[in-house]
């Protein structure tokens, strides 16, 4: 098995060898011929995704069937692990994820391949740069960390197993959604390239990426929280986001990914920022490979990160190279990327997505300058320090507070020039909602909870924690005034209901509605991590009978007990709660033993509201008692974040979904005959 | 009577205010370690957790961190020389950020100076501009102010907006 999965993999290099190569010839020499060359590039690039596949399917096959002679077997699987986990034993370690990374490309690289009759040339320069990258994957996945390197000496019985936190249902679908945003950035990369390379006439190339780019960041935006879940419901440490070197690598190609999607409508709409968005979806795609290598490089510590291993040197010389001619093909076309327009006023969507564009990168610039910095302490003064969340808190959270405001704001602003009256008259509502909202959660007396009669005064904590609740109430109410005055409009001219409008209203543009449905979920989720600072917690050691009270909860010790499983073993609590003399409900917090890995898990059962969240932790037993520790946390308002994010989805598929036919109404001349009209959405445009 | 009256009035209310400082003093003490737990970390380098945060029970390195906090803390230390104490002991990555001295400076600063520098550029801009709108024509049709533009504009948004 092992011979076959290196030889397909060998095949696989070939193939994409074959397809870059003659595919470049086939554009540098314009002769007779080269189309039949170009030709046989794309098809081999097709056949590079067959080989690749095969490669994949050979190694979940020998996770499935124990096949411990290879070495990654052996090192991430084991007989008694579950089936559905055998399929994560793909990505679980190096060679494996490097292997889901060059499958996934040469998916995309297949689907680009096939759609190549949209504009053929455009698509020969994209799939050209798309077999360089999946290049550069198979010759490590051939030379550097091989996936089918076979197990030397005597064979094993059983394998090491796979690492325990990665046994949990959302550690199946995390990962695929996570690289499915990071590989899916080549594509959107690869067109940028291949359009600046080619000199590509207008801004074709825009539309046509703009789909795989939507998709690329949907599924980044859906991979992301996805990790910081299962963080939350796994680790049991009470929180979902740590500002880890790992986390903050799949955020910063989110952020400048963000950053694009905006900017590239000035491109779209008004010929602006050519420049500027070349260099985004640029960056974008060397954080994808930058994040790559930051886990797999032991460059900085982490507790995502893979062993440390030799392949980073692979990851500085490709990320090199993808500069070099990044810079080389942008100075030598230069000329080609000059703006049609300029700016006409500050009080603008175009400033507005300036500004926006500014925030997003200075975020991401002190997430990495942030990530980085501890190396560099290193370098100038000789020993690393700890770079964490008092940093990024301190630091990145009140520039995304300004951000949220300005995602208030943009979307009230019209192309071209917006006038203060304008502004005002729009923006007044919102704004005194939003002020209302303010006033009442300082008003509020706080036994009405954790989140109300909050104290900004006092820590700047509570500060930020207002200003969360205020801006984002102010992204809610100013997309809903937004929704209500076209709905307003379109009832008036249609007759229909409000609400029927308003949702023909989002169909009719659903780009520009589906993006402020994506705002929504922004703003819901700030309002989720707004909670953090508010946290409570309590510890102890737990007889039968004894009572632990956080907040306005007390969990009684009911019971607890030992299981044995095929996997691992467990010993759990029976946690009754009470919330003012009441029973409530039955908590079951646990602390697993992977006999395999030799490592302990624990595993937090979570009581969630709306309104906040009982996480329960077992944290083992006091060895000198045999009684457990239990740890209780009290997180408001954490549903929030996982409910924001759902909206962010929906937002994302809706501005997929193309736009319905053009509302048709009657309306009435001056001279009193009907006629019928077509009304298209201006407005401040989307 | 009333002196033996006054004397033992004058020691209930030491007596309290005593009390009320080792109230608030017991209160500070927890506050103080809360606080000082938030601004370091476990070494133990499995964790990657605030040191109040770390949860493995029988933890080599939280437990007797979180010990000799509590005692340092007790001992009516000051922050600083705790931390150092914590520095010296357990390197300079006990610190769950970076200093506000020294090179450690650098790192707060640059954020800053980008957000500063990203101001001035944008200042600029809006100079350019302006300079660039007062000299050019109005780009409206001739006899067309720039108050009637305006109101077009917002007619024509009201009437075609949906």
């Amino acid at each position: 098995m092992s011979e076959l999965g290196s030889f397909v993999l060998l095949l696989a290099l070939a193939l994409s060898g074959y397809s870059f190569v003659a595919g470049f010839v086939a554009l540098v020499r314009r002769q007779l011929g080269s189309e039949q060359l170009s030709e046989t590039a794309r098809r081999a690039g097709i056949a590079s995704f067959v080989a690749v596949l095969i490669a994949a399917v050979i190694l979940v096959a020998a996770a499935f069937t124990n096949d411990f002679s290879i070495a990654y077997i052996f090192h991430h699987s084991n007989r008694d692990l579950p089936l559905p986990y055998k399929f994560a034993v793909l990505w679980s370690g190096q060679e494996g994820s490097l292997l889901f990374w060059s499958l996934l490309l040469s998916g995309y690289g297949m689907v680009l391949r096939l759609r190549h009759k949209t504009d053929q040339r455009l698509f020969a320069h994209a799939s050209v740069v798309i077999a360089a990258v999946q290049v550069f994957f198979l010759l490590l996945l051939n030379f550097a960390a091989r996936p089918f390197a076979i197990m030397q000496g005597q064979l094993p019985t059983d394998g090491s197993g796979l690492n325990p936190l990665l046994q949990y249902p959302e550690m199946v679908i995390h990962p695929p959604m996570l690289y499915l945003g990071y590989v899916g950035f080549t594509v959107p990369f690869a067109f940028a390239l291949g359009a600046l390379a080619m000199k590509y006439p207008g801004d074709k190339w825009i539309h046509i990426t703009r789909r795989w780019t939507m998709v690329t960041w949907g599924f980044l935006t859906l991979g992301i929280p996805l990790g910081a879940h299962w963080a939350y419901y796994v680790l049991g440490w009470g929180g979902y986001w740590g500002w880890d070197p790992v986390e903050n690598a799949s955020l910063m190609p989110w952020l400048t990914g963000t950053a694009f999607l905006h900017s590239v409508m000035m491109q779209e709409k008004r010929g602006m920022l050519k420049t500027w968005n070349m260099w985004l979806i640029f960056t974008t795609f060397m954080l994808s490979i930058f994040g790559t290598f930051l886990t797999r490089s032991g460059v900085v510590n982490s507790v995502h990160a893979f062993a440390q291993s030799s392949i980073g040197d692979w990851f500085v010389a490709f990320l090199s190279i993808i500069f070099i001619v990044c810079i080389y093909f942008y100075w030598k076309n230069r000329e080609h990327l000059k703006s049609e327009h300029k700016l006409e006023s500050l009080v603008s969507r175009e400033s507005s997505f300036l500004f926006n564009n500014w925030l997003f990168l200075l975020i991401c610039f002190t997430v990495l300058w942030g990530t980085l910095f501890p190396v560099l302490s290193e370098w100038v003064q000789g020993h690393k320090i700890t770079v964490g969340p008092p940093f990024f808190n301190g630091v990145a959270v009140p520039f995304a507070l300004i951000l949220l405001l300005l995602t208030a704001v943009g979307p009230l602003l019209a192309w071209r020039k917006t006038s203060l009256e304008s502004l005002k008259r729009n923006f007044l509502w919102p704004a005194l909602g939003a002020l209302a909202i303010g006033i009442f959660l300082i008003a509020t007396p706080p036994t009405w909870g954790s989140v109300f009669g909050m104290r900004p005064w006092q820590d700047s904590a509570y500060f930020y924690s207002l200003m969360a609740a205020m801006l984002g109430a102010l992204v809610v109410f100013t997309v809903a005034s937004e929704f209500i005055r076209g709905g307003r409009v379109i009832s008036g001219h249609t007759g229909r209901g409000l609400v029927a409008s308003m949702v023909q209203l989002g169909h009719r543009n659903t780009r520009r509605y589906g993006g402020y449905v994506v705002h929504v979920g922004i703003a819901l989720i700030f309002i989720g991590v707004l909670g953090t600072p508010l946290n409570q917690s309590a510890e102890k050691e737990m007889g039968f009978g004894d009572k632990l009270a956080v907040g306005p909860y007390t969990l009684v010790c009911q019971s607890y007990t030992q299981e044995d499983h095929p996997n691992y073993s467990t010993e759990l609590a029976i946690m009754q709660v009470f919330k003012n003399g009441k029973q409530i409900d039955t908590l079951y917090p646990e602390s697993r033993f992977y006999a395999s890995t030799q490592q302990p898990q624990h595993i937090p059962t979570v009581r969630s509201s709306l309104k906040e969240d009982l996480y329960v932790v077992y944290e083992g037993q006091n060895p000198d008692t045999g009684r457990p520790i239990i740890k209780a946390h009290l997180n408001p308002l954490v549903s929030w974040i996982w409910i924001g994010v759902l909206v962010m989805i929906f937002g994302t598929v809706l501005a997929l979904v193309p736009n319905a036919a053009p509302v048709r109404a009657a309306v009435t001349e001056r001279a009193g005959a009907k006629v019928s009209v077509q009304a298209a959405p201006v407005g401040a445009g989307d | 009577m009333r002196h033996k009256f006054r004397i033992r009035r004058v020691r209930l209310v030491a007596a309290v205010f005593a009390g009320t400082l080792i109230l608030i003093g017991a209160g500070d003490d927890s506050t103080r370690i809360e606080r000082l737990g938030h601004q370091m970390m476990c070494v133990c380098g499995a964790c990657n957790q605030y040191l109040l945060e770390c949860n493995h029970v029988g933890c080599a390195y939280s437990e007797r961190m979180r010990s000799e906090l509590t005692s340092a803390v007790g001992s009516g230390k000051s922050d600083s020389s705790i931390l150092q104490f914590f520095i010296e002991k357990y390197g300079a990555t006990v610190l769950a950020a970076p200093t506000k001295t020294g090179f450690d400076r650098v790192a707060w600063i640059i954020p800053y100076l980008a957000l500063v520098l990203g101001i001035g550029v944008i200042v600029l801009a809006m100079r350019t501009l302006r300079g660039r709108l007062a000299a050019a024509p109005r780009s409206g049709p001739s006899g067309v102010s720039s108050g009637e533009m305006d109101r077009f504009r917002a007619q024509a948004r009201k009437e075609t907006e949906l």
